[in-house]
């Protein structure tokens, strides 16, 4: 059997209402690697970061067709557990989100529904993820405070241990540094590459230098068409796509 | 000449602000008035017969209209029926608020429905309310009763509840929801957890209004509850209650009496004051998680 990618797209089309907002997009999301998804405002990008985790479920007048494959399954079959396929992944939004309660309980939040942590292990699960997302140092006298109280930069890699303290395959970023300073931003890239040892990681982005410092792979959507993907080297060394070139030189952003 | 122009319409525009702000601050009397006038009213008129044993006796001296002895049946008729005719309104008012903005989508018609009904049952008269509780006491057979007079108030307290509440859970953030989803939440937890969390301070509100709006109705338990001098022991006796007594008070030809039905109005808004500072205070605690 041909080994396939954790992460596989094929065909997929996604309407919001009657209009199509991803056109036949096809890709092999490859496993351990950055994948940076680019292009310009409006393309579709969001839309595609969805509908790895079916977020678009809950949307007016969204009809998906095509197939999504998370290690063989697609994830649109009827017979899929919907949680399961989110388990799977952790997401980073373009603003931060942490939920209504405590440091603590927002990265015992996954670990509390999936029941998958020991009780008496919690306690070392969420440290071993702050430590991970590089938290840890800063929050480990104060766990007990509201997570709104921290830095947007200090929520965003709040978010990132909660999405990992579920133990995903895969992390998906919308964004994640668009709401961040320099220094955080630096500071959330860092640790997408740390993280790509042990993760898949697709972010999406639209400023091409954070692209070109994180990217392995990209992928680059232009209205709603996957125009061009590959190696990130190759790509950005020989875009082939007349388009790329033109969003490459900054004509259309 | 252009010069000339843009100040006049500077000046036309600070007249404008100036005219606003004093609509705005005779409104703020206005209201600040009513409040005054009406709260000084009743302790003026009440204070005469203002005394410990109104709020520690039940009524004395032949009928429940006596002009001895206190309203202490009232005070706790009131107190029961409205605490169990909100919490039976919590119990159908949050499953159905939840179920319609977790559940549903945004553009979904029972979603409308259900919150075009609210509308309508918040716009009933209570005496509807009362009138519809007593065809259902008569078709179970019930006497006016505690009980009967829970499910009328729940009844109006239902809607008023379900709409203020609906409006909290509406303003909370999509993203909100999805980063709950995106691990691997699902809408039970997810409201449960993050919705009722996020809105607790709100949904306090929503409770203390519909509870307000309980204790002091009385065309609702006008034919349900009943009205009795004995504090009542179990939920199929009458029970009396502070609208009520105030209504009785009032309409009798003794001067006395009718200061107690001051007395009583004004026990009935301490009340009303004193249980929203304490849930007040106590919803405090809960607000510090929420996030802006
Ligand atoms: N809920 C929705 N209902 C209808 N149309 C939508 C909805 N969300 C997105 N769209 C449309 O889908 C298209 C793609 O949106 P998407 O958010 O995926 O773009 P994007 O590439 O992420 O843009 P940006 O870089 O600005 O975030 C846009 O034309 C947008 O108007
Ligand atoms: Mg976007």
């Amino acid at each position: 059997m041909e080994i396939r990618p954790h992460l596989s797209v094929q065909n997929l089309n996604v309407y919001f209402d009657q209009l199509r907002i991803l056109k036949d997009v096809s890709i092999d999301i490859p496993d351990h690697k950055i994948t940076v998804i680019i292009g310009p405002s409006g393309c579709g990008k969001t839309t595609l970061l969805k509908s790895l985790n079916r977020l678009l479920d809950p949307l007016d007048g969204v009809r998906v067709e095509g197939r999504v494959l998370v290690d063989n399954v697609d994830i649109y079959d009827p017979r899929t557990e919907v949680t399961e396929v989110r388990k799977k992944m952790g997401l980073l939004s373009q603003r931060p989100q942490p939920l209504p309660m405590s440091i603590y309980d927002n990265v015992a939040y996954g670990p509390r529904i999936h029941n998958h942590v020991d009780k008496k292990r919690l306690g070392e699960v969420v440290e071993q993820y702050l430590r991970m997302a590089g938290l840890w140092e800063e929050v480990k006298d104060r766990l007990g405070e509201p997570a709104s109280r921290l830095s947007v930069g200090q929520q965003q890699r709040l978010c990132l241990a909660r999405g990992l303290a579920v133990g995903p395959e895969i992390i998906l970023g919308d964004e994640p540094t668009s709401a961040l300073d320099p220094q955080s931003s630096q500071n959330v890239e860092r640790r997408l590459i740390e993280l790509k040892e042990e993760y898949t990681v697709i972010v999406v982005t639209h400023i091409l230098r954070q692209a070109k410092r994180i990217a392995d792979y990209i992928a680059f959507l232009y209205l709603g068409e996957l125009v061009e993907h590959g190696p990130a080297a190759e790509v950005f060394a020989n875009p082939r796509d007349p388009r790329m070139r033109a969003y490459l030189t900054g004509e259309i952003s | 000449m252009i010069l000339s122009r843009e100040s006049r319409r500077l000046r036309r525009r600070k007249m404008e602000e100036r005219i606003f702000r004093a609509l705005m601050a005779v409104s703020i009397l206005i209201v600040i008035g009513c409040l005054v006038l009406i709260v000084g009213t009743i302790i003026w008129k009440g204070l005469p017969a203002m005394s410990l044993s109104m709020i520690t006796q039940i009524p004395k001296g032949g009928y429940y209209l006596g002009k001895e002895g206190g309203i202490l049946n009232a005070i706790i008729g009131s107190l029961y029926l409205a605490s169990g005719a909100t919490v039976l309104a919590i119990l159908f008012s949050l499953p159905v608020v939840l179920y319609i903005n977790v559940y549903t989508k945004k553009r979904s018609r029972l979603a409308s429905l259900t919150r075009f009904s609210f509308d309508v049952l918040w716009g009933i008269p209570s005496i509807v309310y009362g009138a519809f509780g007593f065809i259902i006491m008569v078709f179970f057979g019930l006497r006016a009763s505690l009980l009967a007079g829970i499910l009328a108030v729940a009844l109006l307290e239902f809607p008023i509840m379900s709409r203020a509440a609906d409006e909290v859970i509406r303003m909370v953030p999509r993203e909100l929801l999805e980063a709950s989803y995106s691990l691997g939440a699902t809408r039970l937890e997810t409201a449960l957890k993050v919705v009722v969390r996020q809105c607790l301070p709100g949904l306090l509100t929503a409770v203390l209004i519909a509870f307000g709006r309980g204790i002091g109705d009385a065309a609702s338990v006008l034919f349900t509850a009943g009205f009795t001098d004995r504090i009542p022991t179990s939920l199929l006796e009458p029970a009396a209650t502070l609208p009520l007594a105030i209504f009785f008070q009032l309409g009798t030809p003794f001067p006395e009496v009718q200061q107690r039905a001051y007395a009583s109005a004004a026990i009935l808004t301490v009340l009303i004051l004193i249980i929203s500072l304490v849930a007040r205070g106590l919803g405090k605690r809960y607000t510090r998680h929420i996030i802006k």
